[in-house]
């Protein structure tokens, strides 16, 4: 059984001041607020103008990229340029291109008696199956050694570039330096899904550049191709479980061991080959049968060689990226 | 004009490639869109190459028996001289992108203009 | 085989014009991928395949997370700019 309050009852009860405060014309603390539509915010032009000559005048401080008209007018003389100078750089290439013979055919004069020699007694003198291995890895071998060396100073000189000093840092730097050292340290977070995948895909990833290297005298592949393969394999663990568990089997000292003993195998291993060669002496290495594993000679321990310092050194790249330093 | 052009397709696509490139090289003020023209031109240097040594109808030069003759395979040394690039590629690659930090830490832009600029003022 | 070839010498050249004319840069570095990518594919088509295990591992992979973190380093991987204000 109800019964209609009155007015002034109302006006007295809780519900009427909880529905007052939650249309907002009332604050409970303060008393009744007063609601005024705004004056919409209005900036006139002269304001506008004002502002963007001082953020112009910052600018200019700053960087001093307010262009003149000269540079302006010479922007656009270059881009007009550099578009008409690759047109006719196209242009003379293509025209190069289409008096060369066809391509395909045999009367090309690079199918000359070098590639005659490499294909018809490679496998006899290098027991590569492989005879791009045979050639890269044995007659061309001083070449690869100069490769490997290029990788090798490219780490090096990476380093230098974005060597992080820890401790000139961690005192007295500022905040910004300070957050770049917490992400490093701190990422990459734990991510389930990309655990998962990483702790089915890395065994398999790993062993394939394996079986690559190992079969660089026998089918495509050697050591350059499966050492970027095992590279990746590692980037990926490195980033699904962080760099606490990759820093206990790869600091700087275990690349500084993997680099130097397998270019130091290879320069010695090549040494006697070299020798053996010049002096007409018999090789102590055996041949072995095509197509065994254990076959064509020195060739299948440097494309180990090659493929630790590959590998290593592209585990080291994206370390030294990340990072900065090991 | 030589008549091979539309028979040395593959040729021509290096030749358009070095091209475009190229015009990355010189048109573009930023310096990772540089460093990937930079790599197209190299890719393009490649196709020319292993377009070079391919013979039509041959196979790869991996010996399909004991004594292999020169009819049955493709050329060679192209493939031989393009592993060496590719792998040469990536560390100049990485050694551009460390540099490229480097300047970002400094002038805090990869706008080459910019850095110019900046360079100009600080005498 | 040689409409394929076709095909695919027609995307790389798209691929090249694409990575130029991209305005962001995440996008212009995955548009390089599959560049390298259909390389590979042309090189097996080539008879060459050394070149295309050694182009799929090092060209696709390893150069491809090189450049993203660089673009992570400097900070032009961001949710809401997408690298767009970077790239000016």
């Amino acid at each position: 059984m109800s019964r209609k309050k009155t007015e002034r009852e109302y006006k007295r009860s809780f519900a009427y001041h909880f529905f007052r405060w939650l249309n907002g014309n009332e604050d409970p603390l303060m008393g009744q607020v007063e609601m005024k539509p705004q004056k919409p915010y209005q900036e006139t032009p002269e304001e506008i103008r004002r502002k963007i000559r001082e953020r112009n005048a910052l600018f200019l401080r700053f960087y001093g990229v307010v262009k003149s008209r000269e540079v302006r007018n010479f922007e656009r003389v270059y881009k007009i340029a550099s578009v008409i100078f690759c047109s006719i750089l196209i242009a003379l290439l293509l025209l190069t291109v289409s008096y060369l013979p066809p391509v395909g055919s045999v009367e090309r004069p690079i199918n000359n008696e070098v590639a005659q020699r490499y294909i018809e007694k490679g496998l006899e003198e290098t027991g590569a199956v492989n005879i791009v291995s045979g050639m890269i890895l044995d007659y061309r071998a001083f070449d690869t050694l100069g490769e490997s060396h290029v990788l090798f100073t490219a780490t090096v000189t990476v380093l230098i570039l974005l060597r992080l000093d820890k401790k000139k840092d961690s005192k007295n730097s500022s905040p910004m330096e300070r957050t770049e050292i917490d992400d490093q340290v701190y990422e990459p977070q734990n991510d389930a899904i990309l655990q998962g995948a990483a702790f089915i895909l890395v065994p398999i990833i790993i062993i394939f550049g394996i079986y690559v290297i190992l079969n660089g005298h026998l089918g495509p592949g050697g050591g350059f191709s499966g050492g970027a393969i095992i590279g990746a394999g590692l980037i990926l663990y490195l980033n699904a479980f962080g760099f606490q568990k990759t820093e206990r089997f790869f600091t700087e000292k275990t690349y500084k061991w993997i680099s130097f003993s397998a270019l130091s195998f290879y320069c010695v291993a090549k040494s006697y080959s070299f020798y053996t060669g010049a002096n007409h002496l018999e090789s102590i290495i055996p041949k072995g049968a095509p197509g065994a594993i254990l076959s064509s000679g020195l060739i299948l321990p440097l494309n180990i060689a090659v493929g630790l310092v590959v590998a290593s050194t592209m585990y080291a790249f994206f370390v030294m990226f990340r990072k900065g330093g090991f | 004009m030589g008549g091979n052009l539309l028979i040395n397709y593959g040729e021509a696509v290096a030749a358009i490639l070095f091209g475009i490139g190229f015009g990355n090289l010189l048109l573009q003020s930023n310096l990772i869109k540089k460093i990937i023209g930079l790599n197209i031109m190299d890719s393009a240097i490649y196709l020319f190459l292993a377009e070079k040594g391919y013979i039509a109808g041959r196979i790869a030069p991996i010996a399909i028996d004991n004594s292999p003759h020169v009819e049955d395979y493709i050329n060679p040394i192209p493939s031989g001289l393009v592993l060496t690039g590719i792998v040469v590629s990536v560390s100049v690659t990485a050694l551009m992108l460390s540099l490229t930090i480097r300047l970002y830490k400094r002038y805090h832009t990869l706008d080459l203009d910019e850095i110019s600029q900046v360079l100009k003022r600080e005498g | 085989m040689t409409v394929f070839t076709y095909l695919l010498m027609g995307f790389l050249i798209l691929c090249a014009i694409a990575v130029s004319l991209s305005k962001n840069l995440l996008n212009s570095i995955l548009i390089y991928m599959s560049y390298s990518l259909i390389m590979s594919i042309i090189w097996t088509i080539l008879e060459s395949p050394d070149l295309a295990i050694t182009e799929a591992a090092v060209g696709a992979g390893v150069t491809s997370i090189l450049f993203f973190v660089t673009l992570k380093k400097i900070h032009a991987i961001d949710e809401k700019s997408g690298g767009r204000h970077y790239n000016e």
